[in-house]
């Protein structure tokens, strides 16, 4: 049951003119899960979710969602989707409420149940207050949870979140992703968030799939992706005398590879799982202040720039090739 | 209403995988769709600022215009044709002011234009058209909900207007109208209505054109001073290419210069609705284009009844439905092709 597959594309594929915006896309989504789109703009996230909804038609390639197939089968596939685009828009003239009654009314929700449940997600997003004042006055917080009520509206098996975060300061961030965690593992809604906006999502997503220039470069949890990208740490380290810092001896230390110096910071490479305390250690023993020391590498930030690195020079070398 | 499909049920159909390919009876489209986007779209036109000013604008200019023609009319009524007042109220023009007709010819357009220029576009900017989308409709729905609102609109307003015009005009004369004044007057009416749909079917088509309602806007705005001024004189300007008229050019010249002048400007819609409105509402139009003085030699000066009055602008009448329809036809597969882009 868990490992279920909800969405699979088989070599998807969409071309615009001479642009291939979505290229021989395979992806699988299991049922259940918190998936992550993650992607620099232009990369494609929004292309693939509109052909997943049928509101956008491949140019080859086949799209599995829950059985159906969104070319043909569209109705029936947006009956149980919920899609929040990145500009949700709603009628500035009306209120909260009357939206969502909108949307109730189009999905053939009775009246009366429809007003039931506009209730009581507008408690779940915490509109309640506001519910009766015109869309026009909402902040962007305010537009993006009354999104999300009105993609609950129809009780979705499946969520897609476009750019969810966008435009939020970090407190309707956050309010805004606990909503989506929830969900997910409350309610066990299959969710699928695209984004550029790392940080955020690698909190709340089970994998993320990596998508650079239509094609998905990597897929995985994030601890996964940091092991397949080698073991190789890096170690960032901040002291009180920077010109004293006593490079050779660090190299010493068996497994470091490297000692870089970035201005005010000192990176170290190696390749041991456990370098950090072994430097702290004999930095402590020199008598060296140490005012930071972060290990990065298993942070989405790096997995993201290096697949996103690889990825162009891929993309590079795939080009000069012909010359 | 359809009743609430079950989402259970639906959950366990899927948890089988059963009906993988058949849609099954509880997911039927929702056939309640064309209903809810012609309220929503109903609500939206009849209490929007627009409607207000352009109904009070087009109610004023006809009420004004019918009253300086019913006290002008009773200068007229002393004549031998003191038949059809209450319709001749229509096209009689006062002391200072033109007539009724004169002033719906002109404004009826900017009507059908202010109903349809952003109905596509706007929600497009707005973000809503996407979600409206995704939603489990089908996509007609949507273009035919937000038509027939419009046209629903329209019919309103005409009708209102123009029942409330006649019966004015009733009280003012004291002239009680004949069985034959009401069906003309409602035929146009009817006319009217046509005419309008027709600017507004052009507002939507290039509504769903143009990414700007302000450029839709104004590319239909143009698109109607074209029509409505400029075909006229561009026609006239042809035809004396043409057949160029001087001082000694004969019969024959002449008669083809006017012919062609009318039939290029019969191009224009509002050439159409003008001569037709005019054949209903003057029962003493007997012909619309030129006529020979032999032709006219020994006919008898009387009304025309009403089915020769019909016969008289059927290609009219006919002619703007088949517009309106042919570009709403273009309208709606435009807008079912048209691809949602990222």
């Amino acid at each position: 049951m868990h490992d279920e597959k909800i969405i699979e594309t088989r070599e998807l594929t969409k071309v615009y003119g001479s642009i291939t915006a979505v290229d021989h896309l395979n992806l699988t989504i299991k049922r259940g899960e918190i998936f992550g789109l993650l992607g620099p703009n232009g990369a494609g996230k929004t292309t693939t979710i509109l052909m997943l909804m049928g509101l956008s038609e491949p140019t080859s390639g086949s799209i599995r969602l829950a059985g159906l197939d969104p070319v043909r089968q569209a109705l029936s596939v947006k009956r149980i989707v919920g899609y929040m685009p990145d500009n949700m828009g709603f009628y500035g003239d009306l209120t909260g409420r009357e939206n969502l009654f909108y949307t109730a009314r189009l999905n053939g929700i009775a009246p009366d149940k429809a007003k039931d449940k506009i209730e009581e997600l507008l408690i779940k997003v915490g509109l309640k207050e506001a519910s009766n004042r015109k869309v026009r006055e909402y902040s962007r917080g305010m537009r993006q949870r009354l999104g999300i009520a009105d993609v609950l509206l129809k009780d979705p098996e499946v969520i897609f979140l476009d750019e969810p975060t966008l435009g939020l300061d970090p407190e309707g961030t956050k309010e805004l992703l606990d909503i989506i965690l929830d969900l997910g593992k409350k309610e066990g809604k299959t969710i699928l968030i695209s984004s550029h906006l790392l940080h955020q999502i690698q909190a709340i997503c089970d994998r993320v799939g990596i998508f650079v220039k239509g094609k998905l470069v990597a897929v995985g949890s994030i601890s996964d992706l940091a092991e397949k990208l080698g073991s190789e740490q890096a170690i960032e380290l901040k002291t009180s005398n920077i010109k004293a810092f006593p490079a050779d001896e660090i190299k010493a230390i068996p497994g470091v590879n490297s000692v870089e110096f970035h201005e005010d910071m000192v990176i170290v490479k190696g390749e041991t799982q456990h370098l950090a305390p072994k430097i702290a250690k004999a930095l402590v023993a020199k008598d060296i202040d140490i005012y930071h020391l972060r290990a990065r590498s298993s942070d989405l930030d790096d997995i993201y720039s290096r697949y996103f690195q690889e990825g162009e020079a891929k993309e590079n070398a795939q080009a000069a090739k012909p010359k | 209403m359809p009743k609430l499909p079950n989402l259970n049920k639906i959950k366990e159909s899927f948890q089988k995988k059963a009906a993988t390919f058949k849609e099954d009876s509880s997911r039927l489209p929702n056939s309640n769709g064309l209903a809810t986007v012609f309220f929503k779209e109903l609500a939206d036109q009849l209490s929007s600022t627009r409607f207000f000013i352009l109904f009070s604008l087009i109610t004023l200019t006809g009420i004004v215009s019918f009253y300086s023609a019913a006290s002008n009319i009773r200068g007229t009524t002393e004549d031998a044709i003191a038949n059809f007042v209450l319709i001749r109220l229509f096209t009689t023009s006062g002391s200072s002011l033109p007539s009724f007709t004169w002033f719906l010819s002109i404004l009826g357009p900017l009507v059908g234009l202010s109903l349809g220029f952003d109905a596509i576009n706007a929600e497009q900017n707005s973000g809503t058209m996407t979600r409206l989308l995704a939603q489990p409709i089908y996509r007609d729905d949507v273009i035919n909900g937000k038509f027939l609102a419009r046209f629903f609109v329209l019919v309103l307003m005409t009708l209102a207007l123009g029942f409330f015009v006649a019966g004015m005009g009733i009280i003012i004369t004291g002239v009680p109208p004949t069985g034959e004044e009401i069906i003309r007057l409602l035929l146009y009416l009817v006319l009217s209505i046509v005419y309008m749909a027709f600017w507004l079917v052009l507002a939507m088509l290039l509504s769903l054109m143009f990414r700007q309602t302000a450029t839709s806007a104004l590319c239909g705005i143009s698109m109607w001073l074209f029509f409505s001024i400029f075909v006229p004189i561009l026609a006239g300007m042809v035809a004396d290419a043409i057949f160029p008229i001087t001082s000694n050019s004969d019969a024959l010249t002449q008669l083809y210069n006017v012919r062609v002048s009318q039939g290029l400007s019969r191009l224009s819609p509002s050439t159409l609705y003008s001569e037709a409105s005019v054949t209903l509402l003057s029962p003493n139009v007997r012909t619309l284009g030129p006529i020979l003085l032999e032709q006219a030699y020994g006919a008898i000066s009387g009304f025309l009844p009403l089915g020769q009055s019909l016969l008289l602008i059927w290609p009219h009448i006919t002619g703007l439905i088949a517009g309106t329809l042919i570009i709403f036809g273009i309208t709606y597969t435009l807008f079912l092709r048209q691809e949602i882009r990222a």
